[in-house]
């Protein structure tokens, strides 16, 4: 152990004393409405995408019970089995995992962790969640629309998001393009704040290699998607300008029911790669911040200091930079030039190297840990689990001749759920019950939420495991009904009928975990400011939950990272990081 | 997609060269006490509205990135007709620089404390950079009026939306201009504003360098560059 001198120390200005500029709330509604707190912020945040996150379980709910027993249900035909599809796709990719990772963790941790009082801009940061709502709240307008909401697929290509065979062609892709270009400029008020607050806001001592993970991967994250999003907002205005002004960007000649239609010589192909360009970076954009608080739950949860810190850092930022480099792997079949599939084929799978070194990573901090096996912890080992497992079928699909029979099957579906749907929710829920007790200052149910785990993490594991057996058969995504399709045999029919009654249990488990959420924020168990015995400074706060300025007279100085879990000779099995190595008093350091 | 591809590289290395700057190699579990980072060495640490103005013109140098990327990717279509370019683009370029010079003018003038040439420089940047946005509409209409519309051909309905996201973005810039030109009338002093009129600076001077680059794209001088672009990829 290397202690920084103590004068060092003496060249440290004065702690912080007395008012802040921060801006006090006046009224109930200035303080729990339209607040400029973040952490009031993150909980709008959270509350919303969960609320659309219902939205889609159902929708889900809607597409499996027609997979499962077709031709049972008369109220879903082929084309509302589209929109469910497409709705489904956008709101979980989107609306919640993005929205919940980075306008909810991000909102509530950023300052938290970083010792600050707030986001720096919090007046741009309360417009942030506003626009967001709004995104929110176009979107569903679209279920009550003439034509009802797009059934283009989550990814909307062209020509067929416009064309009018496809549902929701007349209201439906107008409000879900306008949807999208509000969700990407609140985001961008939200994102300019994580940033320069982890840039600016940050206490004394926290130094950037003092920052828990959770906060590197928030941070890398949305550094990423500032810079991706443009893409998508891009081709949605493009793709505006061809639905409603007649433009012809990515709207090719065509005949349509017998007739020419006004469009000529757009490219569907260039639709791709902007859509792309931001698609696959949203993978990581999703996946960064579950990284971030999986390394963190792991820490605290096995008593131990997290396996190659350093490594992790630069793993983040290296699958950050490397993330903007593979996006025409989502583009195989589009008939590219195969030195292309070849450099992207490369790319893809070097990315593997970073994110195997976090597994490893992970799994070394497990060994000869002190593992707690409580609800965080169990879906900490879950999320690594399914991450693995998606990754590994990830390998598959980034070689273009594996990719290319397997394109459009199940496989795909099953690849990605559990890459980027099952795995990061793992890391959602991992992270609700870990930082529950901050947020509320109560302990979740413990049974409710045991039972919640193993319903979740077994069911999807019933759900997607064997589609990817599906997906090997040739069982193609986004069709109604594949009816008598020789190829799929009668025994797949009871493997779909299976999965659907698993996804209908795993959708009620959701209910009981919201049941938790609120039952246990009047009758949990009281949680006291530090229940997990964490060394991050978001544990360290005066009040538990937090008061407005999170650190009431003076802000906190960080001693040390955020790891020092069963330290020799400590008197505790952790030492938080604003407590003064030992010889340092804490009013030595700010006279 | 290649422009967009270089620019990256441009935000990576400018990541590269941060973050060579802040201890990564540095060994967070061996160390104890506190670490003077570089934000508190001195004077030096920029105030956070400007690194915020920084990110977000990172933002939006993605976004004409991605439009110029579009617009290479789109122009070697059968089907394009490039746009005569309305003579009144060079007056509209030549008002915008105006513009950029006079808040670089308030700006200069905030430094010396100096309120009248702030109030004189703001006001000039910002009747300047209205004419700019009027001159911007004639132009729309003498295209329109030649029969050039927004859907008739891939190149004009680039062009109509090319100047007008970059006309977008220099309206929200007046918000900020308008903001700051009422503190000032209102009294405020000037070291209170100096920050605001640099930050308006800095963002007038990046659309004028956005625009020189799009006034090249669209006259078609920039083509052999986009070629070669073009050829990085295939």
């Amino acid at each position: 152990m290397v202690d920084i001198p103590l004068d060092t120390v003496a060249g440290i200005p004065p702690a912080e004393v007395g008012e802040v500029e921060l801006y006090h709330p006046r009224s109930w509604w200035t303080r729990y409405v339209f607040s400029q707190d973040a952490k009031i912020i993150a909980v709008q945040y959270s509350i919303t995408a969960m609320a659309i996150g219902m939205v889609a379980l159902v929708l889900s709910w809607l597409m499996r019970l027609q997979l499962g027993f077709p031709g049972t249900f008369s109220f879903i035909d082929a084309n509302q089995y589209l929109q469910f599809i497409t709705m489904h796709g956008m709101i979980m990719v989107v609306y919640l995992l993005t929205a919940l990772f980075l306008g909810g963790f991000g909102n509530y941790l950023i300052p938290l962790m970083v010792g600050a009082r707030d986001m720096v801009f919090p007046y741009v940061n309360m417009l942030s969640y506003w626009i967001y709502l709004l995104a929110v709240v176009v979107l569903v307008s679209t279920f009550f629309v003439p034509g009802g909401p797009t059934g283009a697929g989550w990814t909307l290509y062209p020509p067929q998001a416009i064309l009018s065979g496809t549902p929701g062609q007349d209201w439906g892709i107008v409000l879900m393009l306008a949807s999208l270009i509000l969700f990407i400029i609140g985001f961008t008020m939200g994102g300019l704040n994580y940033v320069v607050t982890v840039l600016q806001g940050r206490t004394r001592g926290m130094t950037l290699m003092r920052m828990p993970l959770t906060v590197w991967g928030i941070f890398t994250a949305t550094v990423m998607a500032l810079l991706a999003f443009p893409a998508l907002f891009v081709a949605s205005v493009m793709l505006l300008l061809d639905r409603l002004l007649g433009t012809s960007f990515f709207m090719p000649t065509l005949v349509e029911m017998g007739q020419l239609t006004k469009y000529g010589g757009g490219s569907p192909i260039m639709f791709q790669h902007l859509f792309w360009f931001f698609g696959h970076p949203e993978v990581y954009i999703v996946a960064l911040p579950a990284f971030g608080i999986i390394s963190d739950l792991i820490s605290v949860h096995a008593r131990k200091n997290i396996f190659g810190y350093r490594m992790m850092v630069w793993a983040i930022v290296g699958i950050g930079a490397l993330s903007f480099v593979v996006w025409a792997h989502h583009m195989y079949v589009s008939g590219m030039n195969p030195y292309f599939g070849f450099f992207f084929a490369t790319t893809t799978l070097i990315i593997a190297i970073p994110t195997a070194i976090k597994v490893y990573n992970w799994v070394l901090t497990l060994w000869r840990g002190d593992i707690h096996l409580t609800i965080p912890m169990l879906f900490a080992l879950a999320f690594i689990v399914t991450f693995v497992n998606g990754g590994l079928t990830g390998l598959f699909l980034g070689n273009v001749v594996v990719d290319v029979p397997l394109s459009d099957t199940m496989f795909v579906v099953a690849h990605f759920h559990m890459v980027m749907g099952i795995a990061p929710i793992m890391a959602v829920f991992g992270g609700l019950y870990h930082w529950y007790p901050k947020v509320t200052g109560r302990m979740l149910n413990e049974g409710l939420g045991r039972f919640h785990f193993w319903v979740s993490f077994l069911g999807a594991y019933a759900i997607f495991f064997p589609m990817h057996y599906l997906g090997l058969l040739g069982m193609p995504r986004r069709y109604h009904d594949i009816g008598e399709t020789s190829f799929v045999p009668a025994s797949a029919h009871d493997l779909n009928a299976f999965m659907s009654i698993a996804a209908l249990i795993v959708g009620f488990a959701q209910l009981v975990f919201l049941f938790n959420l609120v039952w246990s924020l009047f009758k949990g168990k009281e949680a006291g400011g530090n229940p997990w015995g964490a060394a991050s400074l978001e544990w360290q706060t005066p009040e538990t939950p937090p008061a407005h300025g999170n650190w009431g007279k003076e802000l906190p100085i960080v001693y040390r990272w955020a790891y020092d879990y069963s330290v020799p000779g400590a008197g505790r099995d952790f030492v938080p990081q604003n407590e003064p190595p030992a010889g340092l008093s804490a009013q030595g350091s700010h006279p | 997609m290649s422009v967009i591809i270089l620019f990256m590289a441009g935000m990576v290395a400018i990541a590269g060269w941060w973050l060579s700057q802040q201890r990564l190699t540095a060994k967070p579990w061996l160390e104890q006490g506190v670490m003077v980072d570089l934000r508190e060495e001195g004077v030096s640490s920029p105030p956070a509205a400007k690194i915020g103005l920084g990110v977000f013109l990172a933002v939006v140098g993605s976004l004409f990135a991605l439009f110029i990327s579009a617009y290479s990717m789109r122009m070697t279509m059968v089907d394009w007709r490039a746009v005569p370019m309305p003579r009144l683009l060079w007056f509209n370029t030549a008002v915008l620089v105006l513009s950029s010079v006079a808040l670089q003018a308030a700006y200069m003038a905030a430094r010396r404390n100096d309120i009248d040439g702030v109030i004189y420089g703001l006001c000039a940047g910002g009747a300047s950079v209205v004419t700019f946005l009027i001159g911007q509409l004639l132009a729309w209409r003498e295209l329109s009026v030649g029969g050039y519309f927004l859907a008739s051909n891939p190149a004009n309905s680039f062009f109509y939306l090319i100047t007008a996201v970059h006309g977008l973005h220099l309206m929200g810039g007046l918000v900020a201009l308008g903001r700051t030109t009422a503190k000032v009338w209102h009294g405020a002093p000037v070291t209170q504003v100096r920050l605001s009129v640099e930050l308006c600076a800095i963002y007038w001077h990046f659309l004028l360098l956005v625009w020189l680059v799009l006034l090249g794209l669209l006259t078609g001088w920039t083509d052999n560059f986009l070629d070669i672009c073009r050829q990085l990829l295939s």
